[in-house]
């Protein structure tokens, strides 16, 4: 079976006496890198030039809100239990009068944790989710840790804002959309 | 004693140099014979031959200088090192020290010590004329002038030697049909 | 010696010695240049404007990591290693002529180290001891594959030694004098086609091939091929010590871009450098215009030697790397036997006057390969057996 036609039958033939001189072989090989020498290259400036990676790319965890603004989990732990690297856990708790605004549902999510240094960010969770609450942002990486501390995000980081909502299929995106004021949902 | 010191106080600054080389040579060279690891003595052999071409080229022979270090220093003595590096010297150390080994040894050093004397006895320290000397007669010209005019014979019979012992070393090495491979 | 020479002197050797020490310096980023550019990419480019403090962090990176020396290793002999390294690639370029001369008052200095008539012996021995470093660091690591690199070293440089003299022989032949000065002199006298590269086509190759193995430099880096030997002799070494070895490289390359420079390329000298010199003269008066022309003819021999380190570079990222006996095959079958010829053509074209004589190898060579290539079977490629 062939997979590419750019391969090249080996023999075992003598060598000319050209071949077994070695010189024109590199004069040739220099010929070839030196014209590399010249070309464009095509490295990418990675922290001050980012690459659009795709509306797929699998980057930090956000709790959505609903159009009202209210959490959509329900702590319902099916996230947690599709986690293959078991890096979800939650706290559950009722939601009491007065809070609809808040959450969706009457059971919500008091405490929901994500161990990032456990996250193989498979996507799993977002799989799971049957209320459409948690979703990985293909526009943000998270961060390099410094602090042990800054390992376990907590709500805080993790529910969205409502002033950064995030829209995954946004078509005015162009370019590098992990600049995070180009995939801000428009209007 | 004081005799020494006046000497001292006329030399001039090539007369320093020449017995502060002397004294490293000879230091060296008791190192040569008195370091116990193989590599240390060839590390000071090397060394001596760098007093050794200090010296020639205290005497003006700048050509023997160079060809002293490249041929001594930087071939013969490489494969000196070459070879001892491959000795496992921890474990020799104990065998070399046999009692026939030390006699042997005796007697042979004992040999050269009384033929050297006897040399130096017999042998007569050239003198120079000062009004006839050249002092560029070390110089690579004029040695290859000598070379190849007065000392044409012995040159060549020279090269023929080299080119005997080269072809000896390759009939030595050379694999016949049924050797072993190494 | 009267002291205003004697000082001159000192700051001539003094700034060689820093500009050595200031190329090789730059010669290891332009190399990681080199290779990222061959390799499309852009290398180094951080570290200040175009990563040109690259070097400097480098050196500081060097100077912090832990100089370590393993318990089982001959803590002296490891540490002389380095040094002999460094030692005897620093002291070869002192007797490079790289200029002409610098006229100030009644004074005439030329712009080198020392001249001693025997210039070209004195680099051959530093470079025939150049491989002490490695071998006593090698051995003194207590380390197979350090020894093993460490022997591969000595019998590479030994072998090539005698390919290089040889080479060298030829154009000593041409010259009549073991002076570098008197070589670059004598090519300056006989004009662009004079200089040795197109008298001694031959001689230059093989020369240039030689020098790589003496640099152990790819193709020839056997004492510190990686796949096989680790890091070869300097497997043990670490921090500054490591560095010497690494910078000892760089500096033995920039000598033989000199050397190569001034045996084969004219050295100082460039086509219509005697017009240029005049013109000078004539402009700027005598002594101004002399030292213009010799800072010119001095830019002109750096420039030579920058392109050579270059090639140098330009070979290592291009050639993969000799099997050890090929590399032997190559040294002393090939090279010595070639050599051996050249100085015999050479000398039988200098009987009857002619310079060119060695071009009679190139053509033969270049005939034999037309011949042989055309009597080769085309497209004949054994089907692989499965
Ligand atoms: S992305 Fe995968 S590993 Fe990360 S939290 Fe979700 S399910 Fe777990
Ligand atoms: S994020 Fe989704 S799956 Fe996880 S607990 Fe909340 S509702 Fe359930």
């Amino acid at each position: 079976m062939q997979l590419t036609n750019r391969s090249k039958q080996v023999s075992n033939k003598e060598m000319t006496l050209a071949e077994k001189m070695y010189l024109p072989a590199i004069l040739q090989g220099l010929g070839i890198t030196i014209s590399h020498f010249f070309k464009k290259k095509p490295t990418i400036q990675y922290p001050e030039v980012k690459r659009y990676l795709g509306p797929i790319f699998r980057g930090h965890h956000v709790l959505k809100r609903d159009e009202q603004g209210r959490e959509r989990c329900t702590a319902c732990g099916l996230c947690a239990v599709a986690c293959p690297a078991e890096a979800i856990s939650m706290v559950a708790a009722e939601r009491v009068k007065g809070e609809e605004g808040l959450y969706r549902e009457e059971k919500y999510a008091a405490v929901y944790e994500i161990n990032m240094l456990r996250c193989i960010f498979c996507g799993l969770c977002e799989e799971a989710c049957p209320k459409q609450a948690v979703y990985l942002r293909h526009d943000r990486i998270v961060p390099v840790f410094t602090e042990r501390d800054n390992i376990v995000y907590g709500k805080d980081k993790l529910v969205e804002k409502m002033d950064d909502r995030y829209v995954r299929n946004n078509p005015s995106v162009q370019a590098t959309p992990t600049e995070p004021s180009l995939s801000r949902s428009v209007g | 004693m004081n005799e020494l010191l006046t000497h001292f106080k006329q030399i001039s600054a090539t007369g320093y140099l020449f017995w502060g080389l002397a004294l490293i040579t000879v230091l060296s060279a008791i190192v040569v014979v008195t370091a116990r690891n193989p590599i240390h003595s060839v590390l000071a052999l090397i060394g001596t031959f760098f007093c050794l071409s200090g010296h020639y080229v205290l005497l003006n022979a700048q050509f023997l200088a160079a060809v002293n270090i490249i041929v001594y220093a930087g071939a013969i003595m490489v494969l000196f090192l070459f070879t001892i590096m491959f000795l496992n010297m921890r474990k020799d150390d104990e065998e070399a020290k046999t009692t026939t080994a030390k006699i042997a040894a005796v007697i042979v050093g004992g040999t050269l010590l009384v033929l050297m004397l006897g040399i130096f006895k017999a042998a007569q320290v050239g003198t120079y004329n000062p009004t006839t000397f050249d002092n560029k007669t070390g110089l690579v010209e004029n040695l290859g002038m000598q070379l190849y005019g007065e000392y044409l014979l012995p040159f060549e019979l020279a090269s023929i030697l080299f080119l005997v012992a080269m072809v000896g070393a390759v009939m030595l090495g050379k694999r016949e049909a049924g050797d072993r491979h190494f | 010696m009267d002291l205003t020479i004697l000082l001159t002197k000192a700051i001539i050797i003094l700034v060689i010695f820093g500009i050595t020490l200031l190329i090789a310096t730059y010669s290891t980023y332009a190399e990681r240049k080199v290779a990222a550019f061959l390799q499309d990419r852009l290398g180094p480019n951080r570290a200040g404007p175009f990563g040109l403090l690259q070097p400097i962090a480098d050196a500081g990176k060097m100077f912090f990591k832990e100089d370590f020396i393993p318990a089982q290793a001959n803590k002296w002999l490891f540490i002389l290693g380095p040094c002999l390294a460094m030692l005897t690639a620093l002291m070869a370029s002192a007797v490079i002529p790289f200029g002409d001369s610098i006229r100030f008052g009644q004074y005439e200095i030329p712009v080198q180290g020392i001249e001693i008539n025997i210039g070209m012996l004195y680099i051959f021995g530093v470079v025939s001891l150049g491989v002490y470093g490695v071998m006593v660091g090698g051995w003194a690591s207590n380390n197979k594959f350090s020894l093993l690199g460490a022997i591969r070293a000595a019998s590479q440089n030994i072998s090539y030694e005698v390919a290089l003299g040889m080479s060298i022989i030829a154009v000593l032949m041409m010259t009549g004098s073991l002076s570098l000065r008197a070589i670059v002199e004598q090519q300056a006298t006989t004009g662009f086609f004079g200089w040795n590269v197109f008298t001694q086509p031959v001689g230059f190759i093989i020369f240039l091939v030689c020098a790589f193995a003496e640099c152990n430099r790819t193709p020839f880096d056997l004492p510190e091929c990686e796949t096989e030997l680790i890091g070869g002799y300097h497997t043990e070494y670490s921090s500054m010590k490591l560095g010497f070895y690494l910078f000892a490289e760089y500096i033995n390359m920039f000598v033989s871009s000199a050397v190569i420079s001034s045996l084969y390329f004219g050295g100082y000298h460039f086509p219509f450098a005697a017009q240029a010199h005049d013109a000078l003269v004539n402009a700027l008066g005598a002594n101004t215009g002399h030292n213009v022309a010799t800072a010119l003819g001095t830019v002109v021999f750096f420039s030579k030697i920058f392109f050579f380190i270059f090639f140098f570079m330009w070979v290592r990222w291009t050639v993969p790397r000799f099997r050890y006996d090929q590399l032997m095959n190559l040294g002393w079958k090939s090279l010595i036997p070639l050599a051996m010829l050249n100085v015999v053509i050479t000398g039988a074209g200098l009987l009857f006057n002619f310079n060119y004589a060695t071009w009679i190898v190139v053509i033969v060579a270049v005939l034999m390969i037309v011949v042989s290539s055309a009597r080769a079977p085309k497209g004949a490629v054994a089907v692989q057996r499965t």
